[in-house]
C-alpha cells in the first residue's frame, strides 16, 4: 500500500515538474518521426472552422491549417504571447492611434494542393469571418466589430484598419478557428466549400476521415516552418465515452487526450502506469455560471440576487470539489491568470466571496427576510453534464439549502436544455458557463452584460453597459484594471446579474513519450501537433 | 407459399408509412434544435443572426407540413437527404457504420447460438439435475447482467490481467478496420463485443430453448416415438428438437434485428461506430433527418426480420405452410 502511494505521490510530482519545468522540456533534442494517436471526446460536425464552434472539430482538424497569428505553442499559458504563423517576423503593434495593423505575409508558402499564398488568400479569409455574406455563417463575426477594413496593398502584405483602438483585435485574430483558406477555393467552390473538403497550409495534410471513427494526417513537407513538424503523422479517434478515453491511454491506444480529465481519472492513471504518465494542469479559461432569471419574481430583486450569491461558499468548495471535478479556482469576471483579473483581496471586498462564510451566509438570511422571502423556493435549471454541471449543481443545492433556500434541481439533457436558458426562459437560476478559446478579456467579459447574444438573466442594466464601453476603448492599463473592478462590483456583487461559481481547472494526464506539448488554459489552443513529437 | 409470401409483403407497407409518420412528428416535440446545440451548446459566443441563418440553410424554419411533405417525398424515393449535423449524404453515413453493426450482430448471434441450442437441450433432458441447475444459474445471471456492463468488466479485465502477466496493459482496439483489411485487428476488437451481447442474447435463448423442449418432450407422439423403439437420439434431434425450435427462432430474430440499431450503450463502451452509436448521436444532436432515416431502417430491419422468420415458421412447421 506504501509502495502504490509512494508511486503516485512520484509519478504526480514527476509529471507536474515536468509541466513546470519548461526548461528541462526545452533541453531535449527533437525526435522525428512517428503517428501520435490521440482520442477526442466530441463529434466533427463540418471541417468549416469559421461556422463551427467545437473542440470535437478544432482537434482533428486544426492541424490542417495555420492561422495568421497563433498563441505561442512554447508558452501557451501567458495570455498576452502571440506569435507569427503565415505572417513574418513579430506580431505587428499598432500605428495610427492603435486603429492600424500592417501584416507582413509569409514568402514561399503553399497551400496543400500547390497553390501559393497571398495575402489575398488572408483577406478572403478574414472578409468571410468578418464580412460574410448573407446565409454564410461565421460564429466568430461579434469578435471583430471594431473592424472596419481590410485591404491587401501588395501580394504579401494585409491592412486591417479598425473603427475605434481595442485590445480585443489581436487576441480575437489569433482565435484557433480563423483556418486560413485558399481565396482560389472560395471563388470557386463558394463558401459552403470548406464544410466538407479540406485544403490548407497546415503541418498535416489531410488523408481521410470516417465519420464518427477518425481522421488521419500526414506530414505536409512543404510546412513553413522548417524541421517541423516532427510527427510522420496523427489519428484523431473519437471517442465519446470517457471511460474509453481514459481505458485508451492506460492500453496505449492513445498516448493523450486534449481536453482534460478529471481528478480521479488523473489519479487513476498515474496509479496504474507511474512514471509513463505525465500531468499537466492549469487553470482553464471556462467559468460555470449561475444565472437568475430576472423577469421572474422575486429574482428581479437585487436583494435576493445577493442573498443568492451571498450564500455560496466559494473557497471552501474550491478546496472540496476539486478533488471530484474539473472546477477549482475562484475568481471574477476575468480568467483567473490575466493581470487584469482581480486579485483574492479585492475579490473578498465582493459579496459571496469573504472567507468568513458563516458572516455572508447571516448577511443572506437577512436579506432574504428584508425582501419577504425567507423561505425562498428556486427552480433551478441544470445540463445534464457530469462534468462539471451536476457535480457544481448539486453542491449549488445543498449551499443554498444552508442559507434557507429550497433548491428543485431540473436536470435536462443538452438540447431542452438550451431551449429552456434561451428561448423558454422557464427557470428560477440557471447553471450556464463562458468557455472561450484565446484569453481576450476584454471580449470575454461580455457575457455578463445583459445585452450580449449569451446573457440569459433577462435584464438591461445601462451603468454596466456603459462602464464596459468606456473599458473597450480605454488605453491605460491601470485606468483599464479600475474599469474592470467597477464592472466586476456592479455585475456580480452590487446588482449580481450574475454568479461565478468556479473557473474550471483543466488536467491532462497523458503517455510521457508525448513531448513538446504544453497545457494551454484552453483545450482549443495549440492544437497545431507542429511542435508534438515522440520520445519512443 | 408465393401468395402467401406477397401477403405479408403487402403488410409492410403500412408498418413502414406508420413509423415514418409517428417519428417525424416526435421528433420536433424535443425542445431545440441542431442549430441551437451546434451554436449555443459550447459555450463561446453566441450571434442569434447565425443560428438563424443556420436553420435557414437547413429549412427547419419552414412551416411542419412542408418538412413532413419532403420527408415523405424522400422516404418513398429512398433519398433521405443529408444530415443536418455533418452534412453528408445520410445513405453515406448509414453505411459506413451498417458493416460494423452486422458483423457485431452475426458474430454475437454466433456466440449465442452456439451455447444456446445445447445448453438449453441439455438443460431440458436432464431436467431437475445439478447439469439443469448450473445451465439455469449460467442464464439467469446472463438475463440479469446488462450486456454494456459485462463489457465494461471485460475491457477493465483484460486491461487488469494483461498488466499482470505482461507488464503492459493491453485493451481491444477502438478504431475499426474491415476483416479483408486486417482479419487480427477486426477480431481482436469485436470479439469482445460480441461476446457481451452474445452472453445475454443466449440466456434468452437458453431459457426459451429449455422450455420449449419440455414442453415437446411431454407430447404424445414423443411417446409414440419412444413406444417404437426409437433410439433417444433420435427421438430428440429429429422430433423433439426441430418442433422444439419455432419460438427459439423468433427469439434468435428478433434479438438479431434489436442487435442492428440497438447496442447503443455497448457500442459506447468498446467504442464501435456502428448504428448504435450514430442513433444516440444523432437524437443528442437534433439530427431529424439521420434520426428519421435511422428509425426507417431498423423498422425496416424488425419488419423484414420477422417476414424471415414467418418462412422460417412455414419451414418447420408444414401445418403453417398449408394454411
Amino acid at each position: 500500500m506504501l509502495n502504490k502511494i509512494g508511486k503516485l505521490a512520484l509519478a504526480s510530482v514527476v509529471g507536474l515538474g515536468l509541466t513546470a519545468g519548461a526548461g528541462a522540456a526545452k533541453a531535449e533534442t527533437p525526435k522525428s518521426g512517428g503517428i501520435l494517436n490521440f482520442v477526442v471526446g466530441s463529434k466533427i460536425p463540418s471541417y468549416d472552422g469559421h461556422q463551427e464552434t467545437t473542440f470535437g472539430m478544432i482537434h482533428p482538424i486544426r492541424p490542417f491549417y495555420s492561422l495568421l497569428i497563433r498563441v505561442n505553442p512554447n508558452n501557451p499559458s501567458d495570455p498576452t504571447d502571440f506569435e507569427c504563423d503565415l505572417c513574418e517576423g513579430d506580431v505587428p503593434t499598432a500605428t495610427e492611434n492603435g486603429t492600424k495593423f500592417t501584416f507582413k505575409i509569409r514568402k514561399g508558402v503553399t497551400f496543400h494542393d500547390g497553390t501559393p499564398l497571398t495575402s489575398a488568400d488572408i483577406k478572403a479569409t478574414m472578409d468571410k469571418i468578418v464580412f460574410p455574406g448573407e446565409g454564410v455563417p461565421s460564429a466568430r463575426k461579434a469578435f471583430f466589430r471594431s473592424v472596419d477594413t481590410i485591404t491587401t496593398p501588395d501580394a504579401h502584405t494585409i491592412v486591417f484598419k479598425l473603427k475605434f483602438p481595442t485590445a480585443a483585435f489581436i487576441p480575437a485574430l489569433a482565435t484557433p478557428f480563423n483556418f486560413v483558406y485558399s481565396k482560389k477555393d472560395l471563388d470557386a467552390h463558394g463558401m459552403s466549400w470548406h464544410k466538407a473538403n479540406v485544403n490548407g497550409t497546415g503541418p498535416f495534410k489531410f488523408v481521410q476521415h470516417q465519420p464518427g471513427a477518425f481522421v488521419e494526417g500526414i506530414k505536409n513537407q512543404n510546412y513553413h516552418f522548417k524541421g517541423k513538424p516532427y510527427l510522420d503523422g496523427f489519428k484523431a479517434i473519437a471517442a465519446p465515452k470517457m471511460a474509453v478515453r481514459l481505458s485508451a491511454i492506460r492500453g496505449d491506444r492513445a498516448a493523450i487526450e486534449f481536453r482534460g480529465f478529471p481528478p480521479k481519472a488523473r489519479d487513476d492513471l498515474v496509479k496504474s502506469l507511474g512514471d509513463e504518465i505525465t500531468v499537466q494542469e492549469s487553470d482553464w479559461n471556462c467559468v460555470l455560471l449561475a444565472t437568475p432569471n430576472q423577469k421572474r419574481k422575486p429574482f428581479d430583486n437585487a436583494k435576493v440576487r445577493n442573498a443568492l450569491t451571498l450564500g455560496i461558499d466559494r473557497w471552501g468548495g474550491s478546496k472540496y470539489l476539486s478533488k471530484i471535478a474539473i472546477v477549482k479556482t475562484v475568481g471574477g469576471v476575468m480568467f483567473p491568470n490575466h493581470p487584469l483579473a482581480a486579485t483574492k483581496d479585492e475579490l473578498m471586498k465582493l459579496k459571496g466571496y469573504n472567507t468568513d462564510i458563516e458572516a455572508s451566509r447571516a448577511e443572506a438570511k437577512k436579506l432574504l427576510a428584508d425582501a419577504g422571502h425567507s423561505n425562498l423556493k428556486v427552480d433551478f435549471s441544470n445540463r445534464g453534464v457530469d462534468q462539471p454541471y451536476k457535480v457544481v449543481g448539486t453542491w449549488l443545492v445543498d449551499q443554498w439549502r444552508k442559507v434557507g433556500i429550497e433548491t428543485a434541481q431540473r436536470v435536462q439533457p443538452s438540447g431542452p436544455f438550451y431551449d429552456s436558458l434561451r428561448k423558454k426562459a422557464d427557470f428560477d437560476v440557471s447553471i450556464d458557463f463562458n468557455c472561450q478559446s484565446v484569453i481576450n478579456p476584454i471580449a470575454d467579459m461580455t457575457k455578463f452584460l445583459g445585452s450580449a447574444g449569451n446573457n440569459y438573466g433577462r435584464f438591461e442594466d445601462p451603468e454596466l453597459e456603459a462602464i464596459y464601453s468606456k473599458i473597450e476603448k480605454e488605453g491605460d492599463a491601470t485606468k483599464l484594471r479600475q474599469l474592470v473592478r467597477q464592472y466586476e462590483t456592479r455585475s456580480l456583487s452590487d446588482e449580481t446579474s450574475g454568479m461565478v461559481t468556479l473557473w474550471w481547472y483543466k488536467i491532462n494526464p497523458h503517455r510521457s513519450y508525448v513531448k513538446g506539448w504544453k497545457i494551454a488554459p484552453s483545450h482549443y489552443l495549440a492544437q497545431h501537433l507542429d511542435h508534438i513529437w515522440l520520445d519512443k | 407459399m408465393s401468395k402467401y409470401i406477397f401477403k405479408r409483403v403487402l403488410l409492410m407497407i403500412p408498418t413502414l408509412i406508420g413509423a415514418g409518420v409517428l417519428v417525424f412528428f416526435l421528433m420536433r416535440l424535443i425542445p431545440g434544435d441542431v442549430c441551437e446545440l451546434r451554436f449555443a451548446g459550447t459555450g463561446l459566443y453566441v450571434d442569434q443572426a447565425q443560428i438563424d441563418t443556420c436553420r435557414s440553410n437547413l429549412g427547419i424554419d419552414r412551416p411542419m407540413f412542408v418538412q413532413f411533405a419532403d420527408f415523405m417525398i424522400g422516404f418513398f424515393t429512398f433519398n433521405f437527404g443529408d444530415s443536418m449535423w455533418t452534412g453528408k449524404p445520410i445513405l453515406f453515413e448509414i453505411g459506413l457504420r451498417f458493416e460494423l453493426s452486422l458483423q457485431v450482430a452475426i458474430m454475437a448471434t454466433f456466440v449465442a447460438v452456439i451455447i444456446a441450442i445445447p445448453l438449453g437441450a441439455i438443460s431440458a433432458i436432464k431436467q431437475d439435475t445439478w447439469l439443469d441447475y448450473a445451465v439455469r444459474t449460467f442464464a439467469i445471471a446472463g438475463i440479469a447482467i446488462p450486456s454494456f456492463w459485462l463489457g465494461i468488466m471485460i475491457i477493465l479485465g483484460l486491461l487488469i490481467v494483461t498488466q499482470q502477466v505482461t507488464g503492459i496493459p493491453w485493451m481491444p482496439p477502438i478504431d475499426y478496420k474491415p476483416i479483408w483489411v486486417d482479419p487480427a485487428h477486426n477480431i481482436a476488437q469485436l470479439i469482445w463485443p460480441a461476446v457481451a451481447t452474445g452472453y445475454r442474447y443466449s440466456a434468452v435463448a437458453t431459457r426459451m430453448t429449455r422450455s420449449a423442449l419440455l414442453e415437446v418432450l411431454r407430447e404424445d407422439y414423443i411417446r409414440t416415438a419412444r413406444a417404437k423403439g426409437l433410439i433417444e437420439k433420435i427421438v430428440i434431434n429429429r422430433h423433439a428438437l426441430k418442433n422444439a425450435m419455432l419460438p427459439v427462432v423468433t427469439i434468435i430474430g428478433i434479438e438479431f434485428a434489436f442487435l442492428m440499431g440497438g447496442l447503443v450503450v455497448t457500442e459506447q463502451v468498446f467504442n464501435l461506430n456502428g448504428i448504435g452509436k450514430l442513433f444516440i448521436e444523432s437524437v443528442q444532436n437534433h439530427d431529424y433527418a439521420m434520426t428519421e432515416a435511422l428509425v426507417m431502417l431498423v423498422v425496416l430491419i424488425f419488419v423484414v426480420t420477422n417476414f424471415i422468420i414467418d418462412l422460417c415458421y412455414a419451414w418447420l412447421d408444414p401445418r403453417i405452410r398449408y394454411s
